[in-house]
């Protein structure tokens, strides 16, 4: 389904959408106060995207300083250039290990694998122990946001759907009271897991660590209680050096929500004595993106989530409405180049109004890119016949002064005469909530005309 | 400075008194104006929806009928970031170099480009500024509350010497309308909420009149307040600086 089919029911529910508006709208606000406060924010921005540019002109290398240095803190590397390769890595080293209980802190790289079905159908169980990622687990759906998975869900929703899954008692939807059962409930997942696997926010080529970034701790619960820890990251989360991490920290949390750093920052550099520590390293479609010119600094996204916040788009139509696994403007310019067809309408789910570009702290041209994709979207992927013909006449009349004009002043007769159940029929969609324009006796070819003639 | 006027078509059809007050206010500014009749559109509404290259025939045009001239200008922010931005598409000979280079949006043109304030000018009402996004984020008119930088905002000083008029502060000072060409169709439900925010903000701050230097957003934003009957008008940038000038 497209996304302004999905947008159009998520709207039939006003009230919702004004939360949901609200709701992001007052993380928006609290990520303008942060950024404000930082001097040389601006700078700050150029830098990481001169960083980011950096590592993927080079990321041969730095992949490969990566895994070397990485391997000689006794952490095992492992390449997957697909999700289903991944899926495969992951499964085996949990088989190895007789691993059946697994925690998974926050990781959209293993959303994007569809890891958890993969490993459910193995008999293995995979709980998600960010709160949000919980909620959105027992609900059996996908995150309709990148930081802030459950923002669909309004506090009463979860109340609900913690009756119904963890058997609390109803609260009203009392956000102290349904943590604490939740974090209850977890708190045993966390004792008897035996492996947990981690995202990767950055990865250091210079020192072979790498950094995941939460604000709940249960990267770190998870990573350090269990046997095995596999992070899982794409290939574009390389950063040269230890020393910029003190740009994307900077940057990273104040655009997400504001705050100024996340409340860990967890460096895994090796494993600690006689466990395990692995990173899965991914490409699944991420080469192709770089071989993109016009799209490859989409790579440099570190997935905060500011486009989502700021785009009135998205807060108005939800996350889940861009069926994708990262939704919003990122979103948009990176799922047409994992599967034009199924992501078509997403470039298209955007007035180009620039926010999204404004506010990403890595300078990713969202809405440039945006534009781009369209023309791509268009030629390669089947239009309605009526849009296409209506689009290309439109354009032969636009190069041909006298029809075109005609054809102004004999839309504007129609629009003044015609009956007004044709004009607003049901084919006229600006129509059904909207009020055309009045029409005025002349054009202003006309008026000028006259005024010229008159002297 | 020969000054080429840009009409864009939906102005000359539908919005032929923005197009006068846009001409009228230039003259009264002892500019040397031209408009040429055979202009048709920029091709923006194909390139939004992907037939940029549908759209190459139209550009060329706009070449032909501008070339003359040593500065474009245009009361529409979204159409002249379309010329500036997009023209790429054509092969970069010095004639489109210099239109791209030379075209300007009206209150972009009179502060920037003539150094002139408005005199005389008064319009004693509430009035509430749309920052069209491609007049913010494209052409610059105004700092955007995204990035981290001085405040300014071309069309406020503009109206602020507007005498009487009085400008009111809105709650999101440049969230998008949701016109977006063809999205206000293809994408109505947003479209079309969107719009009904963006108005409600400007009520909600006891704004009488809407203005702005792109009349598309405005359009958009009167089909909403014609149909559900609300109290507030809008009027282009130009008709305002114009009034009893």
């Amino acid at each position: 389904m497209s996304h302004s089919k999905k947008a159009k029911i998520f709207n039939k529910n006003e009230d919702k959408v004004n939360w949901h508006d609200k709701a992001l709208w007052f993380v928006r606000e609290k990520r303008d106060v942060a950024a404000n406060k930082v001097k040389g924010w601006e700078h700050l921005r150029d830098y990481a995207s001169g960083i980011k540019a950096n590592v993927l002109s080079n990321l041969d290398n730095y992949l490969v300083e990566f895994e070397s240095n990485a391997i000689k803190n006794g952490i095992k590397v492992h390449w997957a250039s697909n999700a289903e390769e991944h899926n495969t890595i992951v499964h085996k080293i949990l088989q190895k290990h007789n691993a059946k209980n697994i925690v998974k802190s926050k990781s959209m790289l293993t959303e994007e694998c569809h890891l958890n079905p993969y490993l459910e159908a193995q008999g293995i169980e995979v709980v998600d122990t960010d709160l949000g990622e919980y909620i959105v687990q027992i609900a059996k759906e996908a995150p309709s946001h990148i930081v802030l998975p459950a923002i669909h869900k309004t506090k009463e929703e979860v109340d609900e759907l913690f009756q119904e899954h963890l058997g609390t008692t109803p609260s009203n939807g009392n956000p102290e009271y349904l943590t604490n059962e939740a974090r209850k409930h977890l708190r045993s997942k966390f004792l008897n897991a035996d492996a947990a696997i981690t995202g990767v926010n950055f990865a250091v080529a210079e020192t072979g660590g790498f950094v995941v970034c939460t604000n709940e701790g249960n990267a770190d619960m998870g990573a350090h209680l269990a046997k095995v820890h596999i992070a899982c990251m794409g290939i574009e989360k390389i950063i040269p050096k230890e020393e910029h991490l003190g740009i994307f920290l900077c940057l990273l949390a104040r655009s997400a929500t504001g705050q100024p750093i996340t409340t860990y920052s967890s460096h895994f550099n090796k494993p600690i004595e006689g466990n395990e520590m692995h990173i899965v390293i991914v490409d699944n479609g991420r080469t192709e993106q770089l071989n993109r010119e016009d799209f490859r600094s989409s790579l440099h996204c570190i997935r905060c989530g500011a486009c989502m916040n700021t785009c009135p788009i998205y807060r108005r139509s939800g996350g889940h409405s861009y069926d994708a696994t990262i939704p919003g403007p990122i979103g948009s310019i990176l799922s047409p180049g994992k599967d034009l067809k199924k992501h078509s309408s997403l470039p298209f789910a955007s007035t180009l109004c620039g926010s999204c570009t404004n506010v990403c702290p890595v300078k990713i041209n969202i809405h440039e890119q945006l534009y781009k994709w369209r023309q791509i979207v268009v030629k390669d992927v089947k239009q309605p016949f009526v849009k296409k013909v209506v689009l290309k006449i439109t354009g032969w009349l636009m190069a041909r002064p006298k029809l075109f004009n005609l054809l102004g002043k004999s839309g504007r007769f129609i629009l003044k005469y015609a009956p007004r159940f044709v004009v607003y029929s049901k084919l006229n969609a600006w129509g059904n909530a909207r009020e055309l324009p009045k029409i005025e006796k002349q054009n202003f070819n006309q008026w000028y005309k006259n005024r010229n003639k008159n002297g | 400075m020969k000054v080429g006027l840009f009409i864009p078509c939906y102005i000359n059809q539908l919005y032929p008194n923005v197009a006068i007050a846009t001409l009228e206010l230039l003259e009264k500014l002892n500019v040397d104006v031209y408009y040429p009749l055979n202009q048709t559109c920029c091709g923006q509404p194909l390139g939004n929806s992907g037939y940029e290259s549908d759209a190459k025939g139209a550009c060329q045009l706009f070449v032909e009928n501008f070339k003359e001239y040593d500065v474009v200008v245009g009361p529409s922010g979204s159409c002249v970031h379309h010329i500036v931005e997009h023209f790429d598409l054509l092969p970069q000979t010095e004639e489109v170099k210099k239109i791209r280079n030379n075209t300007f949006e009206l209150c972009e043109f009179i502060v920037k480009v003539l150094g002139k304030k408005i005199e005389g000018a008064s319009f004693p009402h509430k009035v509430g500024l749309h920052k069209s996004c491609h007049g913010l984020r494209g052409l610059k008119l105004g700092s955007c509350s995204e990035k981290v930088e001085p405040y300014f905002s071309i069309e406020e000083d503009l109206l602020n010497e507007v005498e009487g008029l009085e400008l009111m502060s809105l709650n999101r000072k440049d969230e998008c309308c949701g016109f977006g060409g063809t999205f206000s169709v293809f994408e109505e439900a947003i479209s079309v909420k969107m719009g009904k925010d963006k108005i409600q903000d400007h009520l909600d701050n006891g704004v009488e009149i809407i203005t702005g230097a792109d009349h598309s957003c405005l359009m958009h934003l009167e089909g909403l307040i014609n149909r559900n009957k609300q109290p507030i008008k809008v009027m282009h940038i130009a008709e305002i600086l114009n009034s009893s000038l």
